[in-house]
């Protein structure tokens, strides 16, 4: 069974959300609360473009236009992205908590594909592993510090848990060709890894006196997957796209 | 302009005359940062970060100073806990550079070893 546009589909969702992100998050560089931590922040948010291009890369050898093409060229409705990441970096808080949930996520989506039967995504999973599993532990002590600190700290790592939690789980959104990927085993499937990132993230938020949104209020927000984006979206395009289009044939 | 601190959380307050006492919100210490390129050499100092906590500063010590180049292993020790002669009595150690004689150079063998050589 051909499952060629199944494996596309995935590629681009997963280049799109690190893309989006890499580039919402390096909005904080020169601004970050202080000097060790932009440059840190600055740091994961390269990496994220870098995992973004080394996937574009993948899409580019099954067919597919080159990375710069991809990455800057397509239409707001084809980017795949899920619109968490899209939002705005808002204040630190937002930022952080964002970075906690997302890259949770994230390092065990890569810990699964290293089984991949996509052999150079496996590759790539292998290799950048150890990049993002920084980016969690990273986050990780942001959290618990917070979460731990004073009265303003904790209460505003809280409210933008809640706030954050049904965005992050249209991380989980499932596209229509699931078990196809699933079956042709290049992903063990979006709700498994929910269920690993449940299991992940909630002794971190225990243990930092935090806790997640009660399970009735949980309301995922879709659409991202199918190329349905919030507002926020298209500006940032503009933004990331404007070099680009002056000259699309520019060498660097 | 007189600046009284580089930490722009500090700079943005009013300012204070007279001392100032540190609380680890507005100034955090500095940590010095060791880096270990290559596992069974030594760890090599490098410079230092400003952090909160000393989870925190392995983080930015991470950050600052191994995100080039190769390293299997960090160190951060607080600045504070490095003990260090003082430059006044940097003086024990004038004589040291004429001291030849204590280098592996100062020795001159190679003309017995060619004379050794030689006899073979």
């Amino acid at each position: 069974m051909d499952n060629t546009i199944a494996l596309k589909n995935f590629l681009y969702r997963l280049a799109d959300d690190h893309l989006i992100l890499g580039h919402r998050n390096s909005e904080w560089t020169g601004l970050g609360p202080m000097l060790e931590e932009d440059i840190a922040f600055s740091n994961m948010a390269q990496d994220k473009l870098g995992q973004a291009l080394a996937l574009y890369e993948i899409l580019e050898t099954l067919g597919e236009l080159p990375p710069d093409t991809v990455a800057f060229t397509r239409a707001e409705n084809k980017y795949t992205c899920c619109q968490y990441v899209e939002h705005p970096i808002g204040e630190y808080d937002f930022s952080l908590v964002r970075h906690f949930l997302f890259d949770h996520a994230a390092y065990l989506r890569f810990e699964m594909l290293t089984q991949s039967s996509c052999e150079p995504l496996a590759k790539l999973a292998a290799k950048v592993k150890g990049e993002i599993k920084y980016h969690v532990m990273h986050a990780d002590i942001w959290i618990e510090k917070l979460g731990l600190g004073n009265e303003e700290s904790h209460a505003r790592i809280q409210s933008m848990i809640n706030e954050n939690f049904n965005l992050a789980l249209g991380i989980f959104e499932s596209s229509a060709d699931e078990q196809e990927i699933i079956s042709s085993g290049i992903f063990a499937g979006e709700e498994l890894l929910k269920a690993k990132w449940l299991e992940a993230i909630t002794p971190i938020l225990n243990k930092s006196n935090l806790k997640l949104p009660n399970e009735n209020t949980w309301n995922p927000v879709l659409g991202g997957r199918n190329g349905y984006h919030t507002n926020y979206l298209q500006p940032l395009l503009t933004e990331m796209q404007e070099v680009f289009a002056i000259d699309p044939s520019a060498e660097w | 302009m007189k600046i009284v601190s580089l930490d722009p959380r500090v700079a943005r307050t009013e300012k204070v005359e007279g001392t100032v006492e540190l609380s680890p919100l507005t100034e955090f210490q500095t940590y010095e940062v060791f880096h270990q390129k290559k596992r069974g050499e030594q760890h090599e100092h490098v410079g230092i970060v400003h952090a909160p906590n000393d989870e925190m500063a392995l983080l930015f010590a991470k950050d600052q100073y191994a995100r080039r180049g190769l390293c299997v292993n960090l160190w951060v020790v607080k600045s504070e806990h490095i003990i260090a002669s003082s430059y006044e009595d940097s003086d024990i150690f004038d004589t040291t550079p004429g001291k030849t004689y204590r280098e592996a150079g100062g020795y001159k063998v190679m003309d017995k070893i060619n004379k050794f050589k030689g006899k073979k």
